[in-house]
């Protein structure tokens, strides 16, 4: 009691710098935090209510029991068994599979032409360095769709039929219906090679082990890298041979009007594979370009000063530093492809957006679920390739003492 | 003894200089560059001369029907006799300069703004903001002042490219500074609201975020409130956008030294006022790059309307080329869009390295 009457006491001799309760920072922070609360609740109360409102009204129900019903539609690729008689769920994998299946060779064909171009462009050769300044400057700025597009309906389009078919060597065949590619047949005691193959691989990771000591003990380098080579590449070879090649080709062949065997390639993987590719190249080289220059030539002439030849220069001084510039570029550009892949709803490609938010929405009408699960699907594949890339970008970064 | 005289130096030896010289030093500097250098100039030759030859020198360039490509090289009277369809969709020819008085004055007012030295900015922008808007629309869209109604679903094009991007861009700006705002707040319901949104809208393909706005914002609201199929896309857009938007602000306000936001807080200036008195000019100032690269990229962007059923420049080509009168022109149709895409494109690109260079002042020693 009396140290509540003390209280006002002893701050007599100020004046009372209390704030008024609407200039007090911390109660108009709560203040607007409940006013954001309640305006969101608000209006995702009305929205629910307005949609149930009008799916009630248009007399479709809701859930999501439609995955479990036939679907009835074919699908012209797919990774897993399918046929019409499948579920609606089915659709959903096979398209969530044809578009990991683009995404995924899509980011390492756009890897590999970004880096050659980046390295191109940077060239001392004027031609080179002008030819992937002219890449860049042209596919960067031309709407993706469009690329796809010219690719789909101007090139494979114009490509022959079957029977003027190009081809290479009599076992890869391009016409108009796609690209066609022998196909491994694997007989019995194909398994020997696999067992080599995981060999050879266990065998490389401890002479890497090795040669690591023994560069630190005794300062001498192991060609690791050729002996590795020759582990994980000779080992299944001799296991091939030794087992009486039980891995043969199946080559495409025209029958008819078609060809029978082999992969058929269809043109619409092919034109969004190219397209995907060659846009995203375009971005990932100026990455590459900007991750290299940004290493200070200093760099590089310390690592000669301390007798370091070019190549290991490269490998042990230039290109970590320049790593660490390009990773975080690097993965928005692969979640740009993943997510711009669903462009394939354009052309046709069976992937996630064309068969699910697609068919499978018009047949249903269930919009709300379908686009709720295709747009998380999205978001996941989206975190997990930023964990991944996080996690490399953390393990390559740079480590402050 | 005779006074020590000077020569004159000699000229550089004629390997370093000249045609020969600048040939040796970029092409055929080593054995290996050697060839390189012949082998890419022979495809390069071998491509570019059929191409030169494929658009310009056999191409036809005039008439009205397919009978007057003879020449065997590009059929360019497929563009031109469809010119006006690929610039204004379905609109009324009659109504034409409405469409072009409305451009005229946004590129009056964005050049006014661009070029350096010329006088009340300040009153330019106000309207560009706040005045053109109506201007706009009321030209666009008509019913009112006697002009004749023009639905959005007439609206087409490169017209409607252009529309879908500049209202895009000046919905987004806003929203994305309010997003980005937010993010950084000390208030954690409101931090966690922005970073769910901005990360939500990113982790999404632009594609679903299109589907949505088309086949679900119906379903939101009321039954007797129709929407228009444009302003669906538009709102879509919007979004989507603006999530990028507030990442660039994002590091443009990251990229503002403590010392101004405590500065700030000493002259005792409330949230508000530092934001936008202190912080945000200086922000803006540095974003101004990123905001282009998001233009641009919205701007390609626009293409994917077609989607959802709206024609677009590409859109509208692409109907064209199914014309049974004009088929086995895709290539011609392609090359327009490309070429129309490109320009603007790479002008913008251009215009923000210029900016980069421009605005690197203050923070250069």
């Amino acid at each position: 009691m009396s140290s509540e009457a003390k209280k006002p006491q002893a701050h007599s001799t100020m004046p009372n710098n209390k704030p008024l309760f609407w200039n007090d920072p911390e109660k108009r922070a709560l203040f607007f935090q409940a006013l954001l609360i309640l305006a969101v609740g608000g209006a995702i109360w009305i929205i629910v209510d307005n949609t149930l409102a009008n799916l009630e009204q248009r007399g479709i129900t809701t859930g999501f029991d439609f995955l479990s019903k036939p679907a009835g539609f074919g699908i012209l690729q797919s990774l897993i068994e399918y046929n019409e008689q499948e579920s609606y769920g089915r659709t959903f994998i096979v398209g969530l599979l044809n578009t990991l299946l683009v995404s995924g060779i899509g980011i390492a064909l756009a890897t590999m032409l970004g880096f050659v171009i980046g390295v191109a462009r940077l060239s001392h050769n004027w031609l080179i360095s002008r030819l992937a300044l002219v890449y860049i400057e042209i596919f960067r700025n031309i709407p993706l769709l469009l690329q796809i597009f010219f690719w789909y309906f101007a090139v494979l389009r114009a490509l022959p039929t079957a029977k003027q078919s190009l081809s290479i060597g009599e076992s890869v065949f391009l016409n108009i219906r796609g690209l066609y590619i022998p196909s491994p047949v694997f007989e019995a005691g194909s398994s020997i090679i696999l067992i080599a193959l995981i060999a050879g691989v266990i065998a490389s990771f401890f002479v890497a082990r090795w040669a690591h000591k023994r560069q630190d003990d005794t300062g001498q380098i192991f060609p690791t890298t050729w002996v590795n080579l020759g582990l994980i590449v000779g080992l299944p070879v001799i296991a091939f041979f030794i087992s009486g090649s039980p891995v043969s080709l199946e080559y495409p062949e025209l029958k008819g009007f078609n060809f029978r065997g082999g992969i058929t390639v269809i043109p619409e993987f092919l034109a969004l594979l190219v397209a995907l590719s060659i846009y995203t190249a375009a971005f990932i080289a100026e990455i590459v370009r900007s991750g290299i220059q940004s290493v200070h030539h200093g760099q590089t002439e310390a690592a000669h000063a301390l007798g370091l030849p070019h190549g290991r220069t490269l490998k042990l001084v230039i290109i970590p530093q320049a790593m660490r510039v390009i990773i975080p570029p690097l993965t928005s550009q692969y979640l740009n492809l993943t997510k711009n892949s669903s462009l394939a709803t354009a052309i046709g490609y069976p992937d996630l957006v064309s068969v699910f938010a697609g068919t499978t929405l018009n047949q249903t009408g269930q919009a709300v679920e379908i686009i709720f699960i295709t747009m998380a699907v999205y978001l996941l594949i989206s975190l997990l390739i930023s964990v991944f890339m996080n996690w490399y970008n953390k393990r390559m970064s740079l480590v402050e003492r | 003894m005779e006074k020590f005289k000077p020569l004159p130096s000699l000229p550089a030896p004629v390997k370093t200089t000249g045609i020969v010289g600048w040939l040796r030093s970029n092409l055929f500097s080593s054995p290996l560059n050697s060839v390189m250098s012949l082998i890419l100039g022979y495809i390069v030759l071998s491509l570019l001369i059929p191409a030169i030859n494929w658009a310009f020198i056999k191409a036809d360039w005039f008439g009205t029907s397919r009978d007057a490509c003879t020449s065997g090289g590009a059929c360019w009277v497929f563009i031109t006799s469809r010119f006006s369809q690929f610039i204004y969709g379905f609109y009324p020819e009659t109504e034409y300069w409405r469409v072009d008085t409305t451009f005229v004055v946004l590129a009056a007012c964005l050049a006014w703004l661009m070029i350096d030295h010329l006088p009340w900015k300040k009153w330019v922008s106000i309207f560009a903001v706040f005045v053109f808007p109506f201007v706009a629309y009321v030209l666009m869209h008509g019913g009112h002042f006697g002009l004749m109604e023009v639905e959005t679903h007439r609206w087409g094009g490169f017209m409607l490219t252009l529309v879908i991007a500049v209202v895009g861009i000046a919905a987004a700006l806003p929203l994305g500074i309010l997003l980005a705002l937010g993010r950084r707040s000390q208030m954690p319901v409101i931090k966690s609201f922005c970073v769910v949104f901005i990360e939500v809208w990113r982790g999404v393909p632009l594609i679903t975020v299109l589907f949505m706005a088309s086949v679900m914002l119906p379903l939101f609201v009321p039954q007797d409130i129709t929407f228009d199929k444009l302003l669906r896309a538009l709102i879509g857009i919007t979004l989507f956008q603006s999530a990028y938007m507030a990442e660039v602000v994002r590091g443009g306000l990251q990229a503002i030294p403590k010392g101004q936001y405590e500065a700030a807080d000493a002259l005792g200036l409330s949230y508000w006022r530092s934001m936008s008195m202190i912080i945000l000019p200086q922000a803006l100032k540095m974003m101004i790059p990123g905001i282009v690269n998001t233009f641009i990229a919205l701007f390609k962007d626009t293409s994917l309307v077609l989607i959802i059923g709206l024609f677009d420049l590409l859109a509208i080509v692409q109907a064209a080329l199914t014309d049974p009168k004009w088929l086995g022109f895709s290539t011609e149709g392609y090359v327009f869009v490309a070429l129309m895409f490109w320009v603007f494109c790479f002008g913008m690109s251009r215009y923000s390295q210029h900016l980069e260079r421009k605005l690197h002042t203050g923070h250069k020693r």
